[in-house]
């Protein structure tokens, strides 16, 4: 194997060379843009810093005598070495802004950055939670305005804004459900969830105490409207059903899921995690769900930043509003905005099952988020939807003689396109075709889920990615798939061309290291 | 519309690739009752950039920014100042929009900082492990007491009275649910935390005792004594620690053998924004790592031998364990968590200790000023940068009628404790580095009218 030193031009085949040969080493170890960059704790120093402070005044110090006296040993930087260690680090990310990132179900859109500016807003980002409500009215009026637009777009009559991300909205909506129940007198115990689902999902009715049962999905990859309406019974509180669902399809029996829960006195829950193919085209209110949560870090665009922060509002039904969490804002007729807190909440709102989380949820996301919904308006999310859709079915139609789509025969898809690893030659698998696509240039798209594929792969290229790019990236894919059915070996030991080679998962998970240590302990570690 | 690349051309071009006619039928499998003809009503049409930013003005300027006046509020969201730095490395796009790290080989820049983050967090706290974050303080709270039943196998949590009001509400709802049971109590107005009142309370149903250091009061109290009898009934002590600058000045809770401590970091980095989001901190000893919630970062080598960092030990996770995961918990407070290590990687130790010293100082000399004045006086011994002053008046009206006044005078205890007419008297004032002489001159002054 010979160096790609010549310049000359290569075939396709011969671009794809491991470039481990050896033949040209660095002092440094780094190859030009790509350079390592050493941890905090082997470059910092406890008594270096970056920020300079005023003296403090003279005064005795009343800690209770319990004054830090040992080391804490956390390193500091000046400010130039900080700037470089992260700006270093970042560049091995990939990122949205750096390219199409077709993670399904993870909605990887671009992040507008008047969002950005927008929630930097003295305004906004220097307001203490606990101010008096007077003095942050305008705040308040922020989260009833995004509360307004995010009612009329489910069609749903209430919705709480706290919960902090699409979980902790799953156990706002199942808590709401259980409180309803419960006031009913009708405790139940049980909560059906499609195999399909959001590992979330079972998870979410667990922590709330339920036990989970599986309802299988049929050969369409729906939901067993049959399964489903089976087992439905007294013991049943409800389900919790994604739609569109993983699978990436519109739920076309929805009405009649919700109808046949609510006739067997349970409640629905809907995963709103995918809302983002609907948004402006169709209400979850006229599906006749009770419960849904909405990333706001998916459809409305408020940035992922590398794990969070989301922010997960739950819309709820009639039936469910009663017992909708504290707080959240209410408008007098005076036109002013009240918060309707512990205290403020035994007039009219009893039956509230709590509060969630201290003070009032993501008030960061939630100015990114209206921002972004007065930049689209009504006419622009109904296109976002339309969009999304429509690249999505490019990509499904633009490969599907190339990998298997299981469920393209049964018609077109919503926002993601589910393919599977049907016809990879022995021995190659998603992983390796995912790891292919990294040297590639691009985000592998959503491995092994759902769980009802065989080596799912899950496309969304979502609606902010020219016709240029999706075809470039579809180039790229059909490529890497017909690798792994041909069998290239070289597909194994992808990537190739990534700051790090495949990673040893099970090392880091056998012997835990999550923790800096210094190097005479990890020798003893080791031992 | 800006953010849509699609040209009409390009719909038309892709729509005949597809083999449809127009875009509805991408949407057939949505029943025909339940699709909506043009936009929804009752909203507005799209719109540019400066009107977006319009609308966005007005409401922003409908409040009181902290900046722009005397500031005194703490009580579980701190104002500290964040180095210019810090904002534009959290706006790197490569860490800005990235995702949850799930393939190392392209997140080495995001996993590294996680792991520096887990590091950092876990020295702070005196404790072995620290996890890569949660939603905030009051949820990783939560979070710590299921830890600690699924640990000792026992549902009973003992809450000091100094815990946090909105902690111990969040606990509460849960509670209900997860049948635990709570042993929770208002504060008093004493000048130490609890005494043996909370002693008394663990047994061996105990899953554990919930601390919070410095506590709602801003009171500080060794919590030696609670670990050691926590630990004679098996029990587990959870260290909460609202405000993390404080750890540069006092005792880690590790040092006194807390087994979890969780935290909200907002002050470090994150900023106020009204409440959210903000970064959960969530670190224990060695042995109870695999009963964590949330993500965890690990070092691990690569194919080539190279050092790098991978989520590990994610069977504890929702995703892989779905029903029986040791939480629901996915996305945390990454970017949060960046802005918190970012922050105190500029500080280092010796910066933390200088900031931690400054607060104190200032806080004590605050302190000093306003219990001058006549009908206030202090209740606590020791705090660090937060204090408990006792009015002989209700507090609530006069932080409402000085805030009209453009102060912003600090947390009233009616605010917090609505219930608690014997706490109405109560006014926790924080103050940090970034609030002045003439800031705590203005407090003294407008409290010198109100209670003349």
């Amino acid at each position: 194997m010979s160096m790609l030193t010549e310049g000359r031009p290569t075939k396709q085949e011969e671009n794809i060379i491991a470039p481990d040969s050896g033949a040209l080493k660095t002092h440094t170890g780094n190859r030009a843009l790509m350079v390592d960059e050493p941890l905090i704790f082997e470059t910092g120093s406890p008594d270096r810093s970056g920020v300079d402070l005023p003296a403090a005044p003279a005064a005795e110090s009343r800690l209770g005598g319990l004054d830090r006296d040992e080391p804490i040993s956390i390193p500091g930087l000046s400010e130039a070495e900080a700037v470089r260690h992260y700006t270093r680090l970042s560049r091995q990310n990939y990122a949205i802004d750096v390219g199409l990132f077709p993670l399904g179900s993870c909605t990887m859109k671009h992040n507008p950055r008047l969002n950005e500016k927008m929630a930097r807003l003295k305004g906004f980002s220097d307001i203490h939670p606990l101010q008096p409500v007077d003095s942050v009215q305008g705040a308040l009026e922020t989260i009833y305005q995004l509360a307004e637009w995010l009612k009329t777009l489910t069609g749903m009559p209430a919705v709480a804004m706290s919960p902090k991300a699409g979980a902790h909205g799953e156990l706002c909506g199942i808590l709401a459900i259980r409180s309803a129940l419960e006031a009913r007198g009708d405790a139940r115990e049980v909560i059906l969830v499609p195999e399909s689902a959001h590992g979330t999902n079972p998870a979410t009715a667990a922590f709330a105490g339920y036990k989970v049962e599986d309802i299988p999905a049929n050969a369409d990859g729906r939901v067993d409207l049959d399964a489903l309406k089976a087992r439905l019974g007294p013991d049943v509180a409800g389900v919790m059903i994604t739609n569109p669902n993983t699978c990436g399809l519109f739920e076309p029996d929805m009405k009649a899921i919700s109808d046949a829960v609510h006739a067997a006195g349970g409640l629905v829950y809907c995963d709103g995690a995918n809302f983002n193919a609907i948004v402006g085209r169709v209400r979850p209110g006229d599906l006749g769900i009770d419960a849904m949560h909405i990333n706001l870090h998916k459809t409305f665009s408020t940035p992922h930043g590398g794990g969070g922060p989301g922010s997960g509002p739950v819309v709820f039904s009639e039936a469910l509003e009663p017992f909708a969490p504290l707080p959240f804002v209410e408008k007098t007729e005076d036109g002013h905005f009240h918060l309707v807190e512990e205290e403020t909440a035994e007039d009219h709102h009893e039956s509230s099952f709590g509060r969630m989380v201290a003070f009032h949820g993501q008030m960061g996301m939630f100015t990114r988020a209206l921002t972004y919904m007065l930049s689209h308006g009504a006419d622009g999310l109904k296109q976002v939807a339309e969009d999304a859709v429509l690249n999505a079915n490019y990509v499904l139609r633009s490969m599907e003689d190339v990998l298997e789509a299981p469920f393209a025969k049964s018609g077109p898809c919503m926002h993601e396109a589910l393919f599977s690893d049907n016809g990879f030659a022995n021995g190659l698998t998603t992983l390796d075709l995912a790891k292919g696509l990294i040297d590639e240039g691009y985000h592998p798209m959503t491995m092994y889920f759902p769980l009802v594929v065989h080596g799912a792969m899950l496309v969304e290229p979502t609606e902010t990615e020219s016709k240029a790019a999706i075809d470039q990236f579809i180039g790229a894919l059909r490529s890497v798939a017909e690798r792994a059915k041909a069998g290239d070996e070289l597909l194994k030991s992808a990537p190739h061309f990534a700051p790090r080679r495949r990673l040893d998962e099970t090392q880091a998970a056998r012997k835990p290291i999550l923790v800096w240590k210094e190097p005479e302990e990890y020798a003893e570690a080791a031992e | 519309m800006r953010y849509l690349p699609l040209t009409p051309n390009d719909r038309q071009d892709m729509l005949a690739t597809i083999g449809a006619s127009s875009i509805d039928d991408l949407f057939v499998d949505v029943p025909e009752d339940a699709r909506l003809e043009g936009p929804i009503r009752d909203l507005p049409m799209h719109a540019g950039e400066m009107a977006v930013e319009a609308h966005m003005k007005k409401l922003a300027k409908n409040n009181s920014a902290a900046g722009d006046m005397p500031f005194f509020l703490g009580a579980g969201a701190y104002r500290h100042h964040v180095p210019a730095s810090v904002d534009h490395i959290i706006q790197r796009g490569e860490f800005l929009t990235a995702y949850t790290p799930y393939q190392p080989e392209i997140a080495q820049g995001t996993l590294q900082t996680l792991f520096e983050f887990q590091t950092q967090v876990a020295r702070l706290f005196g404790v072995d492990v620290a996890n890569a974050s949660m939603y905030d303080g009051s949820t990783a709270c939560w979070e710590a007491i299921v830890m600690a039943r699924r640990i000792t196998k026992r549902g009973k949590a003992v809450l000091s009275s100094g815990l946090h009001p909105h902690y111990v509400s969040v606990a509460k709802t849960m509670a209900r649910f997860t049948k635990d049971q709570l042993v929770s109590e208002a504060p008093t107005l004493d000048a130490a935390t609890d005494g043996v009142d909370l002693l008394d309370q663990i047994d061996d149903d105990t899953s554990c005792v919930v601390v919070q250091y410095p506590d709602i009061l801003g009171r500080i109290s060794d919590m030696s004594v609670l670990a050691e009898k926590a630990h004679s009934h098996k029990a587990l002590l959870i260290a909460v620690v609202t405000e993390p600058v404080a750890l540069g000045a006092i005792k880690a809770p590790g040092q006194m053998d807390a087994d979890i401590v969780v935290g909200e970091g907002q002050s470090l980095g994150v900023g106020l924004q009204f409440g959210g989001p903000y970064v959960g901190l969530f670190g224990c000893k060695q042995k109870y790592v695999r009963q964590m919630p949330g993500r965890l970062c690990g070092e691990t080598v690569d194919a080539e031998g190279k050092r790098g960092f991978v989520l590990t030990l994610s069977t504890r996770e929702q995703h892989i364990r779905r029903e029986k995961a040791t939480s629901n918990i996915c996305t945390n407070s990454g970017l949060c968590a960046l802005a918190f290590t970012a922050h105190m990687t500029l500080l280092g130790e010796k910066g933390l200790r200088d900031l931690a010293m400054l607060n104190h100082k200032k806080a004590v000399v605050a302190a000093d000023r306003l219990t001058q004045i006549k009908g206030i006086s202090l209740l606590n011994d020791s705090f660090f940068n937060e204090f408990t002053l006792i009015l002989d008046k209700d507090t609530r009206p006069i932080v409402r009628k000085l805030a009209d006044q453009k102060i912003l005078a600090g947390v009233s205890l009616g605010r917090l404790y609505p219930d608690e007419s014997g706490l109405a008297h109560g006014l926790v004032v924080a103050v940090t580095e970034t609030t002045s002489d003439e800031d705590v001159e203005m407090l003294a002054t407008a409290l010198e009218g109100e209670l003349a």
